[in-house]
């Protein structure tokens, strides 16, 4: 069993030279490059040392699981085919991380939805699998239009969630995803969210690490569970199965399953801080009026700030990072100086408000939005506006309602 | 082999449960001609189990079990249903993950494991009920085949929802009263086995379990085939005794009741003819390491 330490600084069959992951990331010199998302996605599994990827068309993560298919015929990839549907990609997936891979996925919306059953699966099996979410309208009728209420479906799936802003967070997120889903303490999946279109199809400065370094491989004999590849004694894991049981030990023991989830949840939360620079970024915290969001709304959010600024309103922002671990203590301390704290989102129901209403005292701060959906563009000037109209200022008004 | 892989040491010998420490003495993981005959002699890769008394099911699992090639570097697959009663308690690694996605977790780990142990013989084996393989995992049965898995399918059939209490599946005969069936089954037993052909299965079979010695055949030929060819398929009658109100002694004549040469369980097989080859290659090598031994053993008593 091979010992990750052991291979750092050998080279793989493409030349790469397996790198700490922390050099790589921090210390090692970055290439600005012109991509897209998509391709920076390739960019970063290029440098992942990935065994298995599984793929399915939906837009808006088909370029992306396209060209990680070149990486394939490349050989960068150990394995890599097209499955029948997002449920079975993601049993497929949970098939190649139980046979010890480092396994990559990606879906979007009606995808994400499908193959649901087996989000808690995957994490209550402790599979350190990373999916890549573009995320998309999951409404009828068909969209296919950036959307984010898919996320809100994924928060109670045990799975580690994140919400990529830029390009750059999406390169440096999917190698330093790995480090913390891989610890043994965590063990967890990883949803690597972003807003469809926005990130994936535009073409951004990214700093990309040298290409001819890659992560050191997954080490699946450092898991809390076996691996299953028979390597290892194949022990009797029960004396009944607890399925069919109606009684204190069996509740107990799903019970205690389940706290341990959450507690390897709660456990990603300092390898997180160490791997993100913590689980929030700010600014002016200690303006009066904040905003707090995740995704591309964290851009449009810094947008409406420089236009508030002109007009003398003064206003900080929170840009969260990690959903799961949800930032708790960080969210409240960068709010505590807020009298008002305004989160934008770019869907219809508001979850993100709903976590934050939930996490901060006086909670009537909380103004719900502006909120777009359907595939809309969140435009800096209706942060602006909702600001203004809370704060009783002066606004345009929106067209078409005749006041 | 491998048993070095199951050394309990010699600190902890007297705290590890009984039953494991049976299998570090006489299990037969590695033993090359390991079959049903073992049975008695040897510690089984399967304990105490809570299937109903006298379920057929169980007498498979002991007949496979004994019979797998490889079991040392076998990885397998369930689903839910009764067969997830037996699985916690079986000596070779298995997973269990959801209902009917077992095909598709099982294409990921054995690329996985090709991946990973490029060279070496990691078999992948499946046995999921008829719900499971027939109903609300088809597409997932059907595709892995498509693609060439190479790994062997085996469905526990017995015609019905066992688990769930009786409810209709796509392999109850026509006719039959059950629940969600009110009124009879309206449509025919979906004939899988013809399907499984079609889709490229290199090896199917279609029987019950009741003769050891056929199990064993079947499962060797199938895993030997999915080795080294591509997907195979066994569609094994284990009847419901619950379900079809039979006691716990009539498991084994429903079999042989339904294997009569005009029931739907008699013997059926289909191989290809790539499998044909290999399987003779096989009987050729077994041939020859047989008549070796033979005259081995003529050497050591002259
Ligand atoms: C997604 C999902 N749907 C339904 C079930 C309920 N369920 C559990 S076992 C089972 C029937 C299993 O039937 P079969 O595969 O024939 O196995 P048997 O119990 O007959 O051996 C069903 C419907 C489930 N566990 N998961
Ligand atoms: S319910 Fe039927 S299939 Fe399940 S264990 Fe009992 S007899 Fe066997
Ligand atoms: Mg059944």
């Amino acid at each position: 069993m091979a010992d990750i330490h052991s291979v750092i600084g050998t080279k793989n069959k493409k030349g790469q030279t397996y790198t700490d992951t922390w050099k790589m990331m921090n210390e090692a010199p970055r290439t600005p490059s012109f991509y897209t998302g998509s391709e920076v996605i390739k960019e970063a599994l290029r440098r992942a040392s990935c065994d298995v990827m599984i793929a399915y068309p939906i837009t808006p993560q088909s370029e992306a699981a396209a060209l990680i298919g070149e990486l394939f015929a490349e050989g960068y990839i150990g394995d890599y085919f097209r499955g029948e549907s997002e449920f079975a990609v993601m049993s497929q997936c949970a098939g190649a991380a139980f046979g010890g891979a480092r396994v990559f996925t990606t879906t979007a919306g009606p995808g994400t939805m499908r193959a649901m059953e087996n989000f808690p699966m995957w994490s209550g099996a402790r599979l350190p699998i990373q999916m890549i979410v573009t995320c998309r309208g999951i409404n009828s009728p068909l969209s296919i239009q950036p959307d984010t209420l898919e996320i809100a479906y994924l928060l109670n799936t045990g799975m580690l969630v994140w919400h990529a802003e830029t390009a750059q967070d999406f390169f440096d997120w999917i190698l330093k995803g790995y480090m913390v889903s891989e610890e043994p303490d965590v063990h967890l999946p990883l949803a690597l969210c972003c807003d469809g279109f926005f990130v994936t199809h535009t073409k951004d400065v990214v700093n990309l690490t040298p290409a001819d370094m890659c992560l050191p491989p997954y080490d699946p004999y450092r898991s809390p569970v076996p691996c299953m590849d028979m390597e290892c004694p194949p022990v009797r894991m029960m004396r009944d199965p607890f399925v069919m049981k109606s009684n204190y030990i069996s509740y107990a023991t799903h019970a205690s399953w389940q706290q341990e989830i959450w507690a390897a949840v709660e456990r990603s939360r300092k390898h997180s801080i160490h791997w993100l620079n913590g689980l929030i970024d700010t600014e002016n915290t200690d303006a009066e009026i904040m905003i707090v969001a995740s995704g591309t709304a964290v851009s449009q959010g810094r947008e409406a700030i420089r236009l508030l600024e002109d007009e003398g309103v003064r206003c900080g922002l929170v840009k969260v990072k990690t959903l799961r671990p949800w930032p708790e203590e960080e969210i409240r301390e960068a709010t505590k100086n807020a009298k008002h704290i305004f989160v934008p989102e770019f869907n219809v129901t508001g979850w993100l408000a709903k976590e934050i209403k939930a996490t901060v005292p006086n909670h009537e701060r909380v103004h719900a939005g502006p909120h777009v959906c359907g595939g809309m563009t969140m435009p800096p000037e209706i942060i602006v506006s909702e600001i203004k109209t809370a704060l009783g200022m002066k606004t345009f008004s929106l067209a078409g309602r005749g006041s | 082999m491998s048993k070095e892989r199951i050394q309990i040491s010699e600190d902890l010998y007297d705290i590890m449960p009984s039953d494991y420490q049976d299998l570090v003495k006489s299990a037969t993981y590695g033993k090359e001609d390991r079959g049903w005959k073992d049975i008695g002699t040897s510690k089984e890769l399967i304990e105490q189990h809570s299937l109903c008394a006298g379920c057929p099911e169980s007498m498979a699992f002991r007949y496979i079990l004994a019979s797998l090639p490889n079991p040392e570097d076998t990885v397998m697959v369930g689903s839910t249903g009764c067969t997830s009663l037996v699985f916690p308690m079986v000596a070779v690694h298995n997973i269990h993950s959801l209902f009917g996605n077992q095909n598709a977790i099982a294409s990921g780990l054995k690329r996985a494991l090709s991946v990973r142990f490029p060279g070496r013989v990691k078999d992948v084996v499946v046995l999921a009920g008829d719900g499971a393989t027939v109903d609300i995992g088809l597409d997932m049965t059907l595709q892995a085949w498509f693609r060439q898995e190479k790994f062997t399918t085996i469905c526990f059939d017995n015609e019905l929802y066992a688990n769930t209490g009786g409810q209709e599946s796509g392999l109850m005969q026509k006719g039959f009263v059950a629940k969600m069936a009110p009124v009879g089954k309206l449509f025919d037993k979906v004939r899988l086995p013809e399907i499984a052909r079609e889709s490229g299965c290199h090896y199917v079979v279609n029987c019950t379990v009741s003769k050891p010695s056929l199990v064993e055949k079947v499962i060797r030929n199938a895993v030997h085939i999915a080795r080294e060819i591509g997907p195979t398929y066994l569609q094994l009658y284990t009847p419901c005794i619950l379900e079809i109100g039979k006691n716990s002694m009539e498991g084994l004549q429903e079999m042989r009741d339904s294997e009569k040469p005009t029931e739907r369980f008699a013997y059926k097989e289909y191989v290809s003819e790539p499998a044909k080859q290999l399987l003779a290659e096989l009987a050729a090598k077994d041939k020859e390491r047989k008549a070796a031994a033979k005259q081995l053993a003529g050497q050591a008593s002259a």
